[in-house]
């Protein structure tokens, strides 16, 4: 078809598309995009919530943000979020599903993964079946901060006194990080294992022949075969790693402490909206969380763009 | 958090600590000033008013009948219907009484006030209760000063006032001026709460001042007990109530007026750094794990006897009645002294009223409305009421001759004993959520040893003083 005339073929092929688009189309802009807009607005505004009534006051909750040391607080969180769990969960990641489908070398002139890979697929999906907030009662459970904890009674059999998991400020972050990556490791092995599936099997066994180690195999072949996987999993890591939210307010002491020391946006957005009925403030950190997720998405499919290889 | 009912039930403690008309009471006075207030808010004007009497102060048609709203969450309304309307049937046989127990009190009545028809007592409660602010605002309510100026019913040579706990009257206050709009009805004080059976085992007694306090607390530790433990992860109010209650103790409740209404280094104040000074030694005895613990674990600790004191309202006990276990007999102290010099003497406990009943104004029979109320503040009404729920009431005296459990009977007891010495309830809580967030945190902070006393202050003082320049958010003060 050429462009620019609309004969009825084309007339028919793109009113039966825009027929199948309208709604999801629709649903979306009323449910998502029109939020967006008026967070924007409100992120003008004095609005306290619970009035239709309010003033527009320019760029007074945004000054009111840059002076507030928990909002950077929280920012400050987000960049070691960013740089800590993208990175740990797709190592961890990479390592298990290289094993579970060519760590087991070849068998039959076939790549094979380590023994009882098929049992392990399944049980490093098994958290990304939990709900995050389940998965916060568990782990709540796990990290209690005195010989009643799992890991510290674990740790207390071998006479190590308990480890404030969640009430030393220094670790409290990472602990969290911990979580995070603990329940997100699993849905990458499983990503990370389609992306290795498609790539051909004699490029292995070529390497193989020619007396590629299993390391060779995985930084010479794998990863750059895998590059494209790998980038879709540092972006959702990455936006995941702006959220945290409920494992934040599950975990933490007093949600966000101590001392501020695990607070996040969006937890800061929830206290300002909810708590303190400052629906301005909340949604000028809305409008600062976009531009950052949407800064660092842009960011990352630009720095990581690569010649893709074609097989 | 995940949110257990027992937690809902402990917020909403304190959000019907009966303030509710109080803290709105600003934005009404600017809705009044434009609303046409047409001051039909005595009954004496309305039609249905007999002739006053000595027993009949308010002048009750005796064949008028009475509306009666109960909300029936926690306490139920049996209370209500079992006592409070047979005794006001009693005085007045000819009455009908039309009873309604409900819990959507805000979205039943709102609708009737909007018309006019409305029922003659309300008992304004719950998560779907009222907008007292807005009903003061609209000259809804009836102003409650005749009641608690009437003669009591037990003893008609004393006015209500004078029958109920201090500060009762003055927690039910809303509008500008501000006048009694809220009858609060329960009794809530606030303590170091133990074990009465383990103190009396060790020969132990509630430590009367912080040095005292230090001995009790090597003793304690001495035979592996916690001498004093609060939740960090959930419940660092706790412990900032009893930080406040010491600083009060050390100068008066006019150092907790003035954080309230955010005056210039309030927190900078001299009590209020002694207060948390001793609060923080007090600190050095707890596990730094307690600040990762909840509520109801550290309570569960103290059941299990390793946890000496631990401050709480007087709802533990029953929050805690199933995991009691036997022999455990809970029983509160006041908080220690810090100085001889301190203004309030060791006796003095913070106790608050909640639980608000109003009398519409525009009802067919506001005097009965009263009536009700005065019957209700009878040692008789009142002493069904703690039977019925277990809860005290504003009543002095009412539980005379009844048997109440360990817990609630050191409450009376500590009532007895502090008397007019009442820490008063602090409002900011409520009306500056930002102020009392920070409050949390710098509370842990103070108490697991990262900060100073003097830390406390100041960073709390810059906290208030943010509060206060902060425009969008609605001033109010309070002068008692």
């Amino acid at each position: 078809m050429r462009h620019g005339k609309l004969t009825p073929a084309a007339l028919r092929k793109y009113g039966f598309i825009t027929s199948f688009l309208a709604v999801p189309v629709l649903l979306y802009v009323v449910f998502v995009v029109w939020q967006y807009i008026q967070a924007f607005q409100i992120s003008f505004t004095n609005s306290r919530g619970i009035s239709p009534k309010f003033d527009y006051v320019g760029f007074d909750n945004f000054t009111q943000l840059f002076q507030d040391d928990v909002f950077w607080a929280a920012v400050r969180h987000h960049v070691v979020l960013l740089l800590a769990m993208p990175l740990i969960t797709i190592a961890i990641a990479l390592f298990f599903s290289f094993l579970l489908n060519l760590g087991g070398g070849q068998r039959n002139g076939r790549m094979v993964g380590v023994p009882g890979s098929a049992f392990y697929k399944i049980v490093f999906f098994f958290p990304q079946v939990l709900a995050v907030a389940i998965v916060g009662v568990l782990f709540q459970a796990i990290l209690r901060p005195d010989k009643a904890g799992v890991f510290n009674s674990a740790l207390g059999a071998v006479g190590i006194d308990p480890v404030g998991w969640l009430i030393a400020p220094g670790l409290a972050l990472w602990t969290i990080i911990g979580v995070m990556v603990w329940q997100a490791v699993g849905f990458y092995v499983v990503l990370f294992s389609a992306g290795m599936a498609t790539i051909p099997k004699d490029v292995f066994e070529a390497a193989s022949l020619d007396g590629a180690g299993r390391f060779t195999l995985f930084f010479k072949i794998t990863i750059p075969l895998l590059w494209d996987t790998l980038q879709v999993g540092w972006v959702y890591l990455g936006i995941a790693a702006f959220d945290g939210f409920a494992l934040v307010q599950v975990l933490s002491v007093d949600r966000g402490g101590p001392d501020n020391a695990t607070t996040v946006l969006p937890l800061e957005i929830w206290r300002n909206a909810f708590t303190y009925s400052k629906y301005g403030v909340a949604s000028a950190m809305g409008v600062a969380l976009f531009f950052m997720t949407l800064t660092f998405a842009v960011l990352t499919l630009r720095v990581t763009r690569r010649e893709r290889i074609e097989f | 958090m995940t949110q257990t009912p027992r937690e809902i039930t402990r917020r909403q403690m304190i959000q019907r600590v009966g303030l509710t008309a109080l803290v709105a009471g600003p934005a009404v006075g600017l809705l009044s000033s434009c609303a046409t207030s047409s001051g039909s808010d005595t009954p004496s004007a309305a039609p249905s008013a007999a002739a006053t009497s000595a027993t009949n102060p308010f002048g009750v048609k005796a064949d008028a009948p009475l509306e009666v709203v109960i909300f029936k969450g926690g306490y139920s309304d049996e209370y209500a219907t079992q006592s409070h309307e047979p005794l006001y049937k009693k005085e007045f046989p000819q009455a009908q009484i039309k009873h309604q127990g409900i819990q959507t009190i805000s979205q039943t009545l709102t609708p009737r006030f909007a018309s006019g028809d409305v029922p003659d007592v309300v008992n304004n409660s719950g998560t779907d209760m009222l907008d007292g602010g807005a009903l003061i605002g609209a000259g809804q309510l009836l102003d409650l000063t005749p009641l608690f100026a009437a003669p009591s019913i037990d003893d008609p040579s004393k006015t209500v006032k004078d029958t109920i706990v201090p500060g009762t009257v003055e927690s039910g206050f809303g509008g500008d001026p501000a006048k009694p709009y809220t009858l609060n009805y329960v009794y809530t004080a606030y303590g170091l709460w133990y074990d009465a059976k383990l103190f009396e085992k060790n020969g132990w007694t509630p430590p009367k001042t912080f040095d005292e306090f230090k001995t009790f607390a090597e003793t304690a530790k001495g035979k592996g007990i916690t001498p004093y433990a609060y939740a960090g992860k959930n419940a660092s109010y706790y412990q900032y109530w009893m930080i406040l209650i010491s600083a009060a103790k050390i100068g008066g409740n006019e150092i907790l007026l003035n954080i309230d209404n955010l005056v210039d280094n309030a927190w900078n104040a001299d009590a209020v750094k002694q207060a948390a000074a001793a609060w923080a030694e007090i600190g050095k005895y707890m596990d730094k794990s307690y600040e990762g613990l909840i509520h109801t674990e550290v309570q569960t600790q103290q059941n299990q006897g390793k946890v000496a004191l631990y401050p709480s309202g007087s709802w533990l006990e029953s929050e805690q009645a199933k995991d009691t276990p036997a022999g455990f007999e809970y029983a509160m102290a006041p908080t220690p002294s810090v100085a001889a010099s301190d203004k309030l003497p060791y006796e003095a406990i913070r106790a608050a009223a909640a639980e608000g009943y109003v009398v519409p104004s525009k009802g067919k029979n506001p005097q009965g409305g009263l009536e009700y109320l005065r019957v209700m503040l009878s040692k008789e009404a009142a002493k069904a009421f703690t039977e019925k729920t277990k809860s005290l009431t504003v009543v002095v005296g009412a539980t005379e001759g009844m048997t109440l459990s360990p817990g609630l009977t050191s409450v009376v007891a500590a009532q007895t004993a502090a008397g007019q010495n009442v820490v008063t309830y602090s409002l900011f809580e409520t009306w500056y959520k930002e102020l009392e967030t920070e409050l949390r945190k710098q509370t842990n902070a103070l108490m697991f040893g990262r900060i100073s006393a003097d830390e406390f202050c100041a960073n709390m003082q810059k906290a208030a003083d943010k509060t206060k320049a902060d425009s969008s958010i609605n001033k109010q003060s309070r002068s008692v």
